[in-house]
């Protein structure tokens, strides 16, 4: 399937530090629209679109306003997700450095369909370099008169991968630190300072100006069954031409790696980051969709010299690095995985090691209390089941 | 133990502010003393292990003395596969010391942290707030005379 701009339509087209070329690519248009219906039908219209959640879990988006709509409360929040910290993602970045103005516009449309009166952008504060765009950009369109009274803040974080997470995200902007909570109940009912809450990752809100404006039937038109619409990919690694590539979802892995990005003598491809996939050559027909593999687009190619068990083992390192620290089958999992990972990239591995890892594997996935802990073995039983020989080869005496 | 010039002015703000004034504090003092903590664990009328909970979970917060510029660069996988250990030793010789450390005049402290999300053109590094990518171990001397 080929590239389509749907999110990154405007990027390279406008200035992002002029909303007069915002407002002539159509800019606010759909905001405008959504005012015109009631937010219940915002909410139908983003339903009927198929729009799944673009951040990682792919939770569909018209569902989770509608729980906010419905949910009862003094106030409401809309929080965007910028805390892109997986391994190997960067379009958010990309988008927010080309195109702030369909952000708001989108943030703007979830409130009022929600029923909320502020929204935050949580920035990650490694592109603390956004930050003056970001709060210029809000206030254009609050001059601009398309706020109508309601308000977005710029919230920064302090330096936390786990952040990302939503519920450690609402911690971080209560002024906490970054933990996990315990759920349900979940944002929608329950979430910033104890009232409903929508956080959409930055890309879902992309899509969102643009179902408004061209409707759901055309949205709904692009992508397979399950997954509608296009995915941004952030392609780093061993490829020619890294980059932020939008194709359309059900697109073959090959397609992007070896296609756009120009990839030769792949190995294999980590799709989603640290606690994403990993995709061995002969698998590279894979679609890349909610159905299959998808994250939040991040791809890391690896060509053929690349040693994977040093690439898993940096991984588990990364993971246990950024754990919170809140339950235990994630703070001392990824700690064990790290040591016995370590044992073996040192020669000195048993089939002992990979049984153990299995059976913790099988632990953190059912009892660990957020998508880190519960994901953090991926990367393990993905090499394991395409790499085992790697391992066996470092079989202490071997 | 420190002199610094005055507490933080921030009686009246309430909890749902500590990272903020974490933030603030360490911007205008350097980093996070135990004083500093301690009277602001006062003026937000809780503890003091909460206050040192917060600032020691965010990796950007320091409750240790930092130099005036911080180098933080990317030790991400895509990084790594892009010789980001070419880039740490040429730090370690223009500055000559290596990550974890502060040099002695107070100009830099050096750091290896985690993605940063400049992946497409990796090896990268955060000078304070500026992102420098596409690195190469020439560039450096260069990169880091822009800092005083």
């Amino acid at each position: 399937m080929p590239e389509q701009r749907v999110v990154l339509k405007n990027c390279g087209i406008i200035d992002p530090t002029q909303i007069a070329t915002y407002l002539a690519s159509d800019g606010f248009e759909a905001l405008k629209k959504a005012r015109n219906i009631t937010p219940e039908q915002v909410i139908q219209e983003v339903k009927d679109s198929g729009l799944r959640g673009r951040g990682g879990a792919g939770f569909p988006c018209g569902l989770k306003w509608e729980l906010a709509r419905n949910a009862l409360g003094d106030d409401k929040y809309v929080i965007c997700n910028a805390d892109e910290g997986e391994i190997g993602t960067f379009k958010d970045r990309f988008i927010l450095a080309n195109d702030p103005f369909t952000l708001i516009e989108g943030i703007a449309i979830a409130g009022y369909a929600i029923g909320a009166r502020s929204g935050y952008i949580y920035l990650r504060a490694e592109y603390h370099y956004l930050y003056d765009l970001l709060v210029k950009s809000v206030n254009k369109v609050r001059e601009a008169g398309f706020l109508d009274g309601f308000s977005i803040t710029i919230c920064e974080g302090a330096g936390a991968y786990v952040c990302g997470e939503e519920s450690a995200l609402m911690d971080s902007i209560e002024g906490k630190r970054g933990e996990v909570r315990y759920r349900p109940p979940f944002p929608p009912t329950r979430g910033l300072w104890g009232e409903p809450t929508v956080i959409n990752n930055v890309e879902t809100l992309m899509n969102i100006p643009r179902i408004l404006l061209n409707g759901a039937d055309w949205f709904s038109g692009i992508g397979t069954e399950r997954s509608k619409g296009t995915k941004v990919f952030s392609v780093s690694g061993d490829v020619s031409k890294p980059g932020v590539y939008e194709m359309v979802l059900g697109s073959k892995l090959t397609e992007l790696v070896e296609g756009l990005a120009a990839a030769k003598k792949v190995k294999a491809v980590q799709v989603g980051g640290a606690t994403g996939r990993i995709i061995p050559y002969h698998m590279m027909d894979t679609e890349l969709s909610f159905e299959t593999v998808l994250g939040a687009g991040a791809i890391t190619v690896y060509n053929d010299s690349r040693d994977m068990l040093d690439i898993v083992h940096k991984t588990l390192q990364f993971l246990a690095e950024e754990s919170c620290g809140k339950c235990s089958p994630c703070r001392e999992g990824t700690e064990v995985m790290v040591e016995i990972l370590g044992r073996f990239t040192r020669g000195e591995g048993s089939a002992r090691d990979i049984a153990a890892m299995e059976r913790l594997s099988q632990a953190m996935m059912l009892s660990a209390l957020c998508g880190l802990g519960q994901a953090a073995p991926n990367p393990v039983l993905d090499s394991l089941q395409y790499f085992r020989g790697e391992y066996e080869r470092r079989f202490r005496g071997k | 133990m420190n002199n610094h010039p005055q507490r933080p002015s921030n009686q009246s703000e309430d909890r749902q502010n500590l990272l903020l004034l974490l933030k603030e504090t360490q911007r205008r003092y350097g980093y996070l003393s135990k004083q500093l903590m301690c009277e602001l664990a006062e003026s937000l009328g809780i503890s003091t292990s909460e206050v040192y909970g917060v600032a020691t979970f965010y990796s950007f917060l320091s409750t240790q003395p930092k130099g005036r510029n911080i180098i933080r660069v990317c030790k991400g996988l895509p990084c790594c596969l892009k010789d980001y250990h070419l880039i740490v030793s040429s730090i370690e010789d223009v500055i000559d010391i290596s990550p974890g450390e502060t040099t002695l005049d107070g100009r830099f402290s050096f750091e290896l942290v985690n993605c940063i999300g400049a992946c497409d053109s990796a090896p990268a590094m955060l000078v304070n707030n500026d992102l420098h990518a596409g690195l190469t171990p020439r560039k450096i001397s260069q990169i880091l005379k822009e800092y005083e």
